[in-house]
């Protein structure tokens, strides 16, 4: 009984997503649609700021990819397309920002946070190499040249004695 | 250079501090309007309580006024209704609706419930003026002034605070 009542429920929910899709491939064109798929990819749907118009379901998203439907049957070229966009909600809408005043840090931000880090990491390195250098100046590195023949030959006989020694 | 070793990672450390206070501040929901400063879009609608009649934004040139998108399913459009009604019974300023995406029924019954603060209401059952105006986040009010120049663009419900402070002021200001 639990079951049908569960799969009835489900079939209510299907039929609305599908009654929900019907008005928008009322007009399935394939030029139209993958024009309009590469389109609503780029451009983010204000209402939840964290999808694409074509990801989207809010209703704002699906009108928004009716009136590219109708402008890409109008004619109008994709830049067309993506300036209306932006004159109604701003640059904010566009996934890919143009470079302005304003974005420059975005864009550039990245770059110079590398430069930065490669900066820090070469002078960390540079500083670790001539602090290896310094514990082995030429007079150093002869007296424990020295030391170490000296104590390879003393070690020779018995090797318990050598690993007591170092 | 001993000191560089805590000072470095201390005033990094307060530079992030800095970058999280100001970020936790803002409001990613409020994004800036292209509107300000630009001619408000012209459109044509009907009327939503005559549908004989029509509206459009020239016919208010020479006047300051407020242009209030709202919709009988909107929720927070109850949170800010109250103060529209105020605005209106103290006849600070024009107050023109546009009933978006709405049912014309639904409007006109919404309003006998709440009361109606709106000179008219331009009935934008499409949700096209809406697109055309930028509207993400009903409700959403432009203050416009007498030349028809969107000069301020608030994005959700309003509020005593954003009222006394930016749009009262304003409308003085363009009012005088």
């Amino acid at each position: 009984m639990k079951t049908k009542t569960l799969v009835a429920a489900l079939m209510v929910c299907v039929a609305q997503l599908a009654h929900g899709q019907a008005s928008e491939l009322a007009r399935p064109d394939a030029a139209t649609e993958s024009r309009l798929k590469g389109l609503a990819e780029e451009l983010r749907c204000l209402v939840c700021q964290n999808q694409t118009i074509a990801d989207s379901s809010a209703p704002l998203a699906h009108d928004l990819r009716n009136q590219i439907r109708e402008q890409i049957a109008g004619g109008r070229s994709d830049s067309d397309i993506r300036d209306y966009m932006v004159e109604r909600y701003g640059d904010f809408v566009l996934y890919r920002p143009p470079l302005r005043p304003t974005t420059v840090l975005l864009w550039v931000g990245p770059f110079a946070l590398l430069l930065v880090g490669a900066g820090v990491f070469g002078y960390a390195v540079r500083r670790r190499r001539v602090a290896t250098q310094d514990a082995l100046s030429p007079e150093r590195r002869v007296a424990l040249e020295a030391l170490l023949e000296e104590s390879d030959g003393a070690a020779a006989p018995g090797s318990m004695k050598k690993g007591a020694r170092t | 250079m001993k000191w560089m070793r805590f000072t470095v990672p201390l005033v990094l450390f307060l530079l992030l501090v800095g970058f999280f206070v100001v970020g936790l501040e803002r409001d990613p929901r409020e994004v800036p309007s292209p509107f300000i400063g630009k001619a408000a879009p012209a459109f044509t609608l009907t009327q939503l309580h005559d549908e004989k009649l029509v509206f459009g934004p020239a016919d208010m040139k020479g006047k300051v006024w407020m242009l209030n998108v709202w919709a009988s399913w909107c929720v927070s459009c109850r949170v800010e209704h109250p103060l529209l009604v105020e605005m209106a019974r103290r006849k600070v300023v024009p107050i023109v609706g546009l009933n978006y995406k709405d049912k014309r029924e639904d409007g006109v019954q919404w309003l006998a419930k709440f009361g109606n603060p709106y000179d008219l209401s331009a009935f934008d059952v499409e949700g096209r003026v809406g697109i055309d105006y930028g509207v993400y986040g009903v409700p959403e009010t432009f203050v416009i002034d007498k030349m028809g120049v969107v000069r301020h663009k608030q994005i959700g419900p309003i509020t005593p605070e954003s009222l006394e402070k930016i749009i009262l002021p304003l409308i003085q200001k363009l009012n005088a």
